[in-house]
């Protein structure tokens, strides 16, 4: 059975992780520190992966997941590379 | 239908998980503070989001179910080296935090 | 296209014409090397608005992992900050 977007659960959904995604905006823009900066872009790239995987189900294409899975093994080197920047390794 | 009505009430809690800890993350004094509610919660959003689309197309819930454990097993990872980092950098903790276990441990093994 | 999904790509382009912005005005290039981060996250985002996975897939591959790489290396040898 194909999914419709229908009723109100969708878009208060879609409200609250857009929300979500502004508030860690403002956290990376004012961040004091670098760190802050990384922890928002963390947050960022969980909430994408959350994104891809609800854009999936959105369009109801199964083969969108695959996107999601690539990201969801991939996306959390960048942060620890730059975490080992700062740290001195590297 | 019934599984449909399930899978959205799990993405709801999913987004409200999302949501607070973004707002953890803009609320928090300190670094420290604001990586431990924003990882956790965001993580556990994460993980009741994925799993609601899993319930409502249950021919996908295999892959989902991968996803999820690599979420899992990602996040902490990177919260773990954000953390370290932010530690070794020399960013100050807030001055009304109670204990300082792993500064305690730094200076144990400088003493010894 | 659902109106549903157009409001979630107007946000998304909310937050990637801030983040280009950053990387722009910025001074401090590891904030720099952080904003490209989000941008590639965005942009996958909106290719697979677009209908196009692959492209998605390899964005996500490519702006993850080695972008960031390859700036840090380049930011290691110039200098983090961006001297007037």
């Amino acid at each position: 059975m194909p999914y419709e977007i229908h009723g109100l659960m969708p878009f208060i959904y879609v409200g609250l992780i857009m929300l979500g995604v502004v508030f860690s905006l403002i956290r990376f823009l004012v961040g004091p520190t670098a760190p802050d900066r990384v922890v928002a872009t963390d947050i960022l790239t969980t909430i994408t992966t959350v994104v891809l995987v609800v854009l999936a189900l959105f369009f109801d294409r199964q083969i969108y997941l695959d996107v999601a899975l690539v990201y969801a093994v991939l996306a959390f080197t960048a942060v620890v590379a730059i975490a080992r920047f700062l740290e001195g390794g590297l | 239908m019934i599984g449909k009505v399930i899978g959205e009430i799990f993405m709801i809690i999913g987004g409200i998980f999302m949501f607070l800890a973004s707002l953890g993350l803009l609320r928090m004094p300190d670094v420290y503070n604001r990586m431990q509610t924003s990882t956790k919660a965001v993580t556990l959003g994460a993980m009741s989001s994925i799993l609601g689309v899993g319930i409502i197309h249950p021919a996908w819930l295999p892959k989902c179910l991968l996803i999820i454990i690599f979420i899992l097993f990602t996040n902490p990872v990177s919260a773990h080296a954000i953390g370290r980092a932010a530690y070794r950098t020399g960013v100050k903790l807030w001055p009304g935090s109670k204990c300082d276990k792993y500064g305690e441990y730094l200076k144990e093994e400088e003493n010894a | 296209m659902h109106s549903l999904i157009l409001f979630m790509v107007l946000g998304l382009s909310l937050v990637l014409v801030v983040a280009t912005l950053v990387i722009w005005l910025s001074k401090d290039l590891l904030v720099a090397i952080l904003a490209s981060a989000i941008v590639s996250l965005i942009a996958s985002i909106f290719f697979l608005v677009l209908q196009a996975p692959d492209v998605a897939i390899t964005e996500a591959a490519i702006g993850a992992g080695l972008t960031t790489g390859i700036l840090l290396y380049a930011m290691k040898i110039a200098g983090r900050y961006e001297d007037d």
